[in-house]
């Protein structure tokens, strides 16, 4: 009666885990569906404990979860660690839709809810999210028996999808057998004969392919692709966008109509989301989904958020903002890599500027429109801007989904969304705002922005659409550059020791850098500092404490210390922020944000001690030194760890003074992202 | 003999819950969980509701006594309830918090106070009558399951 492991074990608080992969994955190949690895989440204990009976009896390997949260840390932690989950609808922690959606987005897993409510509106809220099977409490082992088949469904269906072989028709066949079975055995009390019989059917499919053994290869959604389903959707109407048409419109060679088909119920989900799901401001954020959808049309309404609201919606916790960039970048990484970089970028750029070094992939994220605005540096930004940027730059730590959570765009779902919001918004008030006070900005500071860098970062904003390799120094000057700090991987800035980064007290605004980590590693580029030293060095004047955003930002190295990062970078963020509003310059606080990051990436090695205050000047030289150097591409040290704040911005300001626009690049290089702190 | 005396005795205690309708079809679902692993599995499982209805209960009560009552709170509690209820196959007691809830949903509030504390009586007397239950049960030790009653199983 016990499953062939022994590996759950009972645990009040936490789940018990029971799996292991790779023992019984021979196993399981020759007598699937025995071993199936099941997750079953339900606060309920007693509840709990039966279903992990019940399964055990069924042979699975059970592991028993109370707690929604825990159970998708777990579920993050090993991706492929189980195979199929299912949970109760009702939890305290979370909601279990939401968990659904979570799996569904970032591990693409069954999942099979479970209620004591049977009542028809919550069976629809299941199936519209996605739930492959509903079952009513009391949930009968013959129930458990059948789950089986939802994994077979799901690989059957992602190998078909990933062979794209185009058999449209088979898919439709899966997809029409998956649908006629969820129905049955949602009903499963009174349909008993009739699942079984589609049951049969799908074993004899089923049989044909090696079930156990089939993995999850993927269509990668890269932004332009979804873009272009987006596109396609559009244009179709949302109502009446089938598959097939969507299919046709793309016109992608190798993509199928299942491929299209499953991405179409994400981004319906994504909409339903957005549209009405009140957020909560749970971290779980479709991380996922706001990154593809940064582009979609909802999007576009957010973009009139403007950065008031985002302001408004104030900092988003930083953890959420982690939460969410784990999340997404969890799912990006689930996906491909591309939406990765993508969704980093696109979060940056939704922080604000900061983080819109990232590379182009960004542009795709970022609106055109957004970009245009963001190319003219972002010298001076309203107080609203600021405020936004503020914003931004505290989610771009988290990672930009949080910052569309907060954006009190519609959901916290769409992180993306507001980031994407925000980064138009910021677009828009930079590119105004840029140029005009370019020389504003450099006029308090006196020393000339760290154009080179800020103009990369800029037109990297803009749109991401550049690389940030090859920062087009905008008209602005380098003055008003700072907010973009041009992400060029060769030059590595990291190790600078700018010690921006760490200063504690910033702890109020701690972002937690996920984000930047995330981008960064994607990014691979540096961010420049220049810039963002620039507006330092006026904001700190202003502020004080401003100075220690920066240093917060830059003391990463981003290569090695994706941890030191993420501290600094919420340090960063928050200095930063802090001082775009001081000196209620935006360009300061896209400075600061992409100081911040870049801070973070480059100056891995130096524990940014960066003190911001007096930094100017030593910023200045920093920045100087470090330009210089990432000039020539070596990512060397530039800084030494002890190399205070002041003497950055001493270095930033003399290299601004110093610099022609072209060389400010630090690049922050080998962001080594990887661990992404959830 | 006297044990076979006392299964008997267990066996008639057991459909008289059945008839009675206090435990329907998903107890049976349990005690067939139950094997020579872990021969107690059904009265750890009746312990383990027992021990958290008991509070719950008692939480419900004192919330729906005060005068503003978190009705929200309230269901939610009873909803959980109904579940790992329903789960042990406890039929009258699943019923009566279905019909509580569906009162204090109509706003009914005297109502629901009512079939609250008639829900709170079924409860104690479904423990009252499983524990002697397993208490014999434990007496003649774990038998072979041949003396299951038909009829209680529903498949």
């Amino acid at each position: 009666m016990n499953s062939s492991s022994g590996k759950t074990y009972m645990s009040t608080s936490n789940c018990s885990t029971g799996r292991k992969a790779g023992d019984a994955a021979a196993a399981a190949a020759d007598q699937f569906p025995v071993g199936l690895r099941v997750l079953v989440v339900d606060d309920d204990p007693t509840c709990l404990m039966i279903l992990e009976k019940m399964l055990r009896t069924c042979l699975y390997e059970v592991t028993k979860c109370n707690r929604a949260e825990t159970a998708l840390s777990m579920l993050r932690e090993n991706k492929s660690g189980f195979d199929v989950v299912i949970s109760d609808v009702h939890m305290p922690d979370m909601d279990g839709f939401k968990l659904l959606e979570h799996i569904g987005l970032e591990m693409d897993l069954p999942v099979i809810m479970m209620s004591a409510d049977d009542g028809k509106h919550v069976v629809m809220k299941g199936v519209t999210h996605g739930a492959c099977d509903y079952l009513i409490k009391p949930v009968r082992i013959e129930a458990l028996k059948n789950i089986w088949q939802h994994v077979v469904r799901k690989r059957k269906n992602e190998w078909k999808d990933f062979e794209q072989s185009g058999s449209v028709e088979e898919g439709d066949r899966q997809l029409k057998q998956s649908e006629e079975a969820d129905y049955s055995s949602s009903a499963n009390e009174g349909n008993w004969k009739s699942s079984k019989r589609r049951k049969d059917d799908e074993d004899e499919t089923d049989e044909r392919d090696d079930t156990s053994s089939l993995k999850k290869p993927r269509v990668v959604w890269s932004v332009e692709l979804h873009q272009q389903f987006v596109a396609a959707v559009n244009q179709l109407g949302i109502d009446k966008a089938v598959p097939k048409k969507i299919l046709e419109l793309m016109n992608v060679p190798g993509l199928t109509r299942e491929n299209v088909a499953s991405h179409l119920q994400k981004y319906r989900l994504y909409l339903r989301r957005l549209s009405g799901v009140s957020q909560h401001p749970s971290n779980l954020n479709n991380s996922f989904m706001s990154p593809q959808e940064a582009t979609f049309g909802p999007l576009s309404s957010l973009n009139g958020l403007d950065l008031q609201t985002l302001a408004a919606t104030g900092q988003l916790p930083a953890q959420s903002l982690v939460t969410l960039q784990a999340a997404g970048l969890g799912q990006s990484t689930g996906k491909s890599g591309i939406p990765m970089p993508l969704v980093d970028q696109r979060n940056i750029f939704s922080f604000e500027n900061p983080k819109i070094r990232f590379r182009e992939g960004q542009q795709h994220v970022n609106n055109n429109k957004q970009m245009n605005l963001l190319h003219g540096i972002p010298t001076t930004m309203e107080p609203k801007q600021l405020a936004g940027l503020h914003h931004g730059a505290q989610s771009m730590g988290n990672l930009n989904m949080q910052v569309a959570s907060h954006g009190s765009q519609s959901s916290q779902n769409n992180p993306l969304l507001m980031q994407m919001a925000q980064p138009q918004v910021r677009g828009q008030m930079l590119n105004d705002t840029s140029l005009g006070h370019a020389p504003r900005l450099l006029a308090p500071m006196g020393q000339p922005i760290l154009s080179n860098g800020v103009a990369a970062n800029v037109s990297t904003r803009n749109g991401i659409q550049e690389n940030i390799r090859a920062p087009s120094y905008n008209p602005v000057s380098q003055t008003s550059s700072m907010l973009n700090f041009p992400m060029n991987h060769a030059s590595e800035l990291p190790r600078n020791s700018f010690p921006l980064g760490s200063t504690p007290g910033i702890s109020s605004l701690t972002p937690k850098v996920a984000f930047q980590e995330d981008v960064n590693s994607d990014i691979k580029g540096s961010v420049g500092f220049l810039p963002s030293y620039d507006i330092f060095n006026d904001l700190n004047q202003h502020k004080p404490q401003n100075w220690e955003l920066q240093n917060v930002g830059m003391t990463f190295d981003t290569s090695q210390h994706s941890n030191s990062l993420q501290g600094n970078l919420n340090h960063a963020h928050s200095v930063l922020v802090q001082q775009g509003f001081s000196s209620g310059q935006v360009n300061g606080q896209n400075r600061s944000a992409t100081v911040v990051s870049k801070a973070m990436f480059s100056s891995g090695d130096s524990t940014g001690h960066v003190n911001a205050q007096n930094g100017n000047q030593h910023l200045n030289s920093l920045l100087v030194d470090s330009t210089v150097r990432v000039k020539s591409e070596t990512p060397t040290n530039l800084y030494p760890d002890d190399f205070g704040q002041e003497d950055l911005m001493s270095a930033l300001l003399k290299q601004q003074d110093a610099m022609a626009p072209a060389e400010h690049e630090f690049d922050f290089d080998g962001y080594s992202l990887d661990n992404i702190p959830v | 003999m006297e044990s076979s005396h006392l299964r008997q005795q267990i066996a008639a205690m057991r459909q008289s819950f059945f008839d009675e309708e206090i435990l329907d079809g998903q107890f049976c679902q349990l005690e067939r969980l139950e094997n020579r692993g872990n021969p107690n599995f059904v009265e750890e499982v009746l312990t383990m509701y027992f021990r958290d209805s008991t509070t719950l209960l008692q939480t419900v009560e004192q919330e729906i006594e005060t005068d503003t009552i978190d009705l929200a709170k309230v269901d939610m509690m009873l909803h959980k309830f109904k579940g790992s209820s329903a789960s042990i196959g406890a039929n009258k007691v699943r019923n009566n918090i279905t019909k509580t809830r569906q009162l204090l949903e109509e706003g009914n509030l005297e109502g629901a106070k009512l079939a609250f504390r008639e829900l709170r009586m079924e409860h104690d007397n479904l423990r009252a009558k499983l524990e002697p239950y397993f208490q014999q049960l434990r007496q003649v030790g774990p038998v072979e399951t041949a003396t299951r009653p038909k009829g209680s199983d529903h498949a």
